[in-house]
């Protein structure tokens, strides 16, 4: 299994690296949507992404909206985690292509049901 | 400032109450457990000392503060699709099979028996909602019971935090039965309605209880001794249906404890029903 993990915070990226590890991923990383678009180009796609909203060059809900137009990427399952916790935005997100949503904060436990919930785990 | 630090007797003291209250066992080594409980308990009441709060405790004249210690020191760990197995067996293999023709009353009883603050009834009434298509016409109950007090209050309210609706919760469900109040989310009435809620002990005589196709008696018994734990699986036993299922937790069993139940292990998971 291999994760792309995209967020502007280096300590998050580590965070969630070092999770994803202990389960067996392999995992690739962005510090925004721009360069999540180019590392998973150069991967050749993941099985899932985890996409922070709030980045600069390009924020998750515009990474989101682009990746769900390549047609490669379509298996790839797609997994917001964000401060944004209004359902507003977690409807936004689906609406755009995501399928699941996880609230920062959150605990291993938390992510790990997350990731059963798509099946990856 | 609360300064506390639990006498070796005022933990013995908590410790017999509690198991005289709920049955639940607190080992030795539990003492910052219940020391850090009773700080939250003592914080509540504006109290300022272990002691106070013992000898209030001790007077047993405040009965709000003695359901107040047994709800602390009893866990309310819980979340939505809590082990994700038990909620898919529901969906894919009880609810077809308790609908094909065979429950001609139409009729659908569940009952989460430890429910904490509502999220495993209320998973399964969202399941009901979204995967069983038959249920117009039927009479669909689920019952969701706590030894809490508090968390049955909370249940009925169904508001939770952000923290809460994190924990397990598909975002397709977040959406569709939660609406924003505030900074937290509360569940839509639809799936509300669905539920009823009743504090109940399950040491103690049980009321009288409609007869259940399934029970959640989850990450409960635990707490209990062998004793006890034998005496609630009979009692489940009794109110189980011909036919019906029962769920434990995933570190509970019923074996050496209660020989008339068989095993099932059906997808990941594994239930239980009454030997015919």
């Amino acid at each position: 299994m291999k994760a792309l993990i995209v967020d502007d915070s280096s300590t998050l990226r580590m965070f969630v690296r070092k999770m994803l590890k202990g389960q067996g991923f392999e995992t690739i990383e962005a510090a925004d949507g721009k360069e999540a678009l180019e590392r998973l180009a150069e991967a050749g796609g993941a099985n899932v992404a985890l996409v922070d909203w709030n980045m600069p060059v390009m924020n998750g809900y515009d990474f989101v909206c682009a990746v769900r137009a390549l047609p490669e990427h379509n298996d790839m399952f797609i997994m917001m985690v964000t401060t944004e916790s209004e359902l507003d935005k977690v409807a936004q997100a689906l609406e755009a292509g995501a399928n699941e949503y996880l609230m920062k904060p959150f605990t291993k436990e938390d992510l790990e049901n997350k990731l059963a919930l798509l099946g990856v785990l | 400032m609360v300064t506390f630090s639990i006498s070796p007797a005022d933990f013995d003291y908590i410790r017999d109450f509690v198991k005289r209250r709920s049955a639940i066992v607190l080992d030795d080594g539990k003492e910052y457990l219940v020391e850090s409980r009773l700080l939250q308990v003592a914080r509540k009441r504006s109290l300022t000392s272990l002691e106070e709060l013992m000898s209030k405790l001790r007077s047993g004249m405040d009965k709000s503060l003695l359901e107040s210690v047994v709800d602390a020191m009893t866990t309310n760990e819980t979340s939505w699709f809590r082990d994700l197995h038990p909620f898919q067996v529901l969906k894919e293999r009880i609810l077809p099979e308790m609908c094909n023709g065979s429950n001609p009353k139409k009729e659908l009883n569940i009952w989460s028996a430890a429910c904490s603050s509502g999220q495993e009834p209320y998973t399964i009434a969202m399941i009901i909602k979204d995967y069983f298509p038959m249920r117009e016409g039927w009479d669909v109950k689920i019952l969701g019971c706590d030894l809490s007090a508090e968390m049955i209050s909370r249940a009925r309210a169904g508001l939770y935090s952000k923290l809460e609706i994190n924990r397990g919760l598909p975002a397709m469900l977040m959406v569709k039965y939660f609406q924003q109040d505030g900074r937290n989310a509360r569940i839509k009435d639809d799936i509300m309605k669905m539920v009823t809620f009743r504090q109940m002990n399950l040491v103690e005589q049980w009321p009288f209880l409609p007869k259940m196709d399934v029970i959640f008696l989850r990450n409960v018994m635990i707490y209990f001794t062998p004793q006890v734990k034998k005496e609630i699986l009979r009692k489940a036993r009794a109110v189980l249906k011909p036919g019906g299922y029962l769920f434990l937790g995933a570190a509970e069993t019923t074996i050496n404890l209660d020989d008339s139940f068989e095993v099932l292990r059906l997808n990941k998971t594994t239930c239980y029903r009454v030997r015919t």
